[in-house]
């Protein structure tokens, strides 16, 4: 059976991600910090499913240990799913570098960190695919949400970068805009329901766009729409705009 | 994040603080770091038992633990649907022991209402295939209990609508099948009195409900239609079936698209649905073999069918009453052809003997029915409380949202044992609802 290792399995959309896999017989292996946690999912997907599942110890911003985690794994998996990240509340990220800190490790340079490694190996086998959850709060910096936005922004340019390099070693590189999405993450914002998905979709997408090789997925097709209207808008007002 | 939650019956609506969870370490901070709540499932009960100033939001919760296939036991955090257990179990040739006329309730719920079936009479409520349960507990504990340990937190768990603590864990046994498939028969009633006799007639059969017509008067009063089923066996079941017996039914939904203006439903229409529904059976008697979806969830095949009452909502109104009451059951089918306050939707069934600390069923004729919520409604199911209370009845809590707590006091049993376990596990209230409130069990 192929095999799916999903980067930061705890969170409320990697486990949409992990059940929409087994659902169609991935087998899974799953890494977070404090994984013993992630018990009950391993159960859940063996049961519902029939796939072999098995957890794995990964932080995120340990990164001096991602080529021995990577490298110590069972199997080297078919696809590779970066989910983890972290949203700080702007202001606080605004007034302590310690969150601004955290954001950037959890959004781009732990990333970047356990992807390098992993692109070194599915190209060296010219296969594979990597998908990376990245954000539409990173297509263009606002000021109530711009240090998580930043950090998305540069996992956005390193996706694109990365499916350039890998293009000819056929191994496909797909980079995830989710809109709202509701989860743990969210659950403190008033989201409009309307534009809002819910994980079980973001899992649902994430698997078709690996089974059509797409590159560039939005989850609810009008954020596509709603990205390029916000994105056309002149610097010369956007910066005088509340958003 | 406070946000307007109605049940089922969007009937009340109330303003929530919903907190949601997925793994264990979330709870001693979701219990400390909030005010009064009540778990939530999937919000199918229909009035307030599950609206409280907090909700916990359990859908989250639900993962499959364990699953014995050999000897089907099965184990499952307490926000996993039914719908999502029978995917499970089904294709290993295993059933719910009990299922509710929904399968879009939680397990969690399901427990806490201690739900019942058309096999009531048979297998009693859900709580008598219940291994064991894990409990929160207010002071943070999670306590295991089962029918053998701490006795007296199982008892009053069972039925005690989140009332003890937030259900966590639920061990229950399965029902053995060998096929995904009901032999049905349906047989037409002329009246009240055929119905009661059909039902003494056919009490072998495992399921058995009747439609009842509650506006017909004279001498078809009580028409109605006796629904039976027994789980097929593969030599039931048709050549193109017999290949693959427990294969799941597709998934064919429609959803209801808007809340209808609630005038639609009036004396007129449920008078000619009533009609319609009875005579489609031609024949007094119908056998056939039909897949489990439509014989134990046929309403869940119109998602959002609860918008068919408009949005001012509606109440379901289910009591019981003793079996030696039966003059009770006419007198309230008197009341309610008399006042034309017809229901699409009502369900006749004798329930089994059942003893428990705080659930609803007892041995009897249990109805159930639907009204939209308009003037005159709530004094109107005030009289039929009197009489209910008078028949040494009592009313289904898992779909009320009106009761006058003197009703309920006086005719459910038990409810000093049960407060005083309540007072053991949630001293200060912690967990309550609106339900519980407006019922006088937790105001302090």
């Amino acid at each position: 059976m192929p095999n799916v290792l999903i980067l930061g399995a705890s969170s409320d959309m990697a486990v949409a991600i992990a059940r929409s896999f087994a659902r169609n017989k991935y087998d899974l292996e799953l890494a977070a910090r404090r994984v013993s946690r992630l018990e009950p999912l391993k159960s859940d997907l063996m049961i519902r499913y029939g796939v072999n599942v098995i957890l794995v110890e990964f932080d995120a911003a340990d990164t001096s240990h991602h080529a021995l985690f990577y490298h110590s794994l069972l199997v080297q998996a078919d696809i590779s799913i970066c989910v983890f990240g972290y949203m700080p509340d702007q202001h606080s990220a605004q007034q302590q570098w310690e969150e601004t800190e955290k954001t950037i490790i959890s959004n781009y340079s732990g990333a970047v960190s356990i992807l390098n490694i992993i692109a070194e190996d599915y190209e060296k086998k010219k296969q594979g695919t990597i998908v990376g959850i990245s954000s539409v709060a990173g297509l263009r910096g606002r000021q109530s949400n711009y240090i998580y936005g930043s950090a998305k922004a540069g996992f956005i340019a390193y996706l694109s970068g990365l499916r350039n390099r890998l293009y000819p070693a056929h191994v496909g590189v797909i980079t995830v805009l989710p809109g709202f999405v509701r989860t743990r993450m969210t659950s403190g914002l008033k989201l409009p329901p309307f534009l809002t998905a819910d994980p079980a979709e973001v899992g649902i997408a994430v698997f078709e766009a690996v089974r059509k090789k797409t590159d560039i997925i939005y989850v609810k097709w009008f954020w596509r729409w709603i990205m390029m209207l916000i994105r056309i808008v002149p610097e010369a007002i956007f910066k005088k705009l509340k958003m | 994040m406070n946000k307007k939650i109605a049940n089922w019956g969007n009937y009340p609506v109330a303003v929530c603080d919903e907190i949601d969870f997925s793994l264990e370490e979330q709870l001693l901070p979701l219990i400390q770091g909030s005010g009064p709540a009540i778990a939530r499932g999937n919000g199918r009960c229909y009035g307030d038992a599950s609206l409280s100033e907090t909700t916990y939001s359990t859908l989250k919760y639900d993962k499959v633990l364990a699953f014995d296939t050999q000897n089907g036991l099965l184990t499952c955090q307490a926000g996993i649907t039914l719908d999502q257990v029978l995917e499970i179990i089904v294709p290993m040739g295993w059933f719910l022991p009990v299922t509710p006329g929904t399968k879009f309730i939680t397990l969690g719920g399901a427990v806490a209402s201690d739900v019942h079936g058309k096999n009531h009479h048979v297998d009693g409520a859900f709580s008598s295939h219940i291994a064991d349960i894990d409990i929160l507990v207010a002071d943070g504990r999670v306590i295991n209990c089962s029918p053998e340990f701490n006795i007296d937190l199982f008892e009053a768990t069972c039925g005690g609508m989140g009332l003890t603590g937030l259900i966590l864990r639920v061990s229950f046994r399965l029902k053995k099948i060998e096929t995904a498939y009901i032999r049905q028969k349906q047989v037409k009633a002329a009246n009240l009195e055929e119905i009661i006799s059909l039902f003494e007639q056919y009490r072998h059969y495992t399921y058995s409900v009747a439609w009842i017509d509650c506006l017909k008067k004279g001498k078809d009063f009580g028409r109605s239609i006796l629904i039976l089923g027994e789980h097929a066996t593969v030599n039931e079941l048709s050549n193109k079936r017999q290949s693959t017996p427990l294969l799941l039914p597709d998934k064919k939904q429609i959803t209801f698209p808007v809340n209808l203006p609630s005038f639609i439903l009036n004396m007129y229409t449920v008078r000619a649905f009533n009609f319609l529904y009875y005579h489609k059976n031609i024949k007094r008697e119908i056998n056939r073999v039909v897949s489990y979806e439509p014989f134990f969830y046929p309403l869940d095949a119109i998602l959002h069918w609860n918008k068919g009452y408009g949005k001012n909502g509606f109440v379901q109104y289910q009591f019981v009453i003793p079996l030696e009451s039966r003059k009770g059951l006419i007198e309230i089918l008197t009341r309610i052809s008399d006042r034309g306050m017809g229901s699409f939707l009502a369900v006749l069934k004798v329930f089994g003997k059942q003893q428990s600390m705080i659930s609803f069923p007892m041995e009897g004729y249990t109805l159930a029915l639907d009204f939209p919520v308009r003037n005159g409604l709530f004094s109107f199911l005030d009289e039929l409380d009197r009489i209910v209370l008078n028949y040494g009845g009592r009313i289904y809590l898992s779909k009320d949202a009106r009761m006058n707590p003197e009703i309920f006091w006086n005719s459910y049993g038990n409810l000093d044992r049960f407060m005083e376990t309540i007072r053991k596990y949630n001293p200060d209230y912690k967990f309550r609802s609106f339900l519980s409130d407006r019922l006088l069990l937790t105001k302090n």
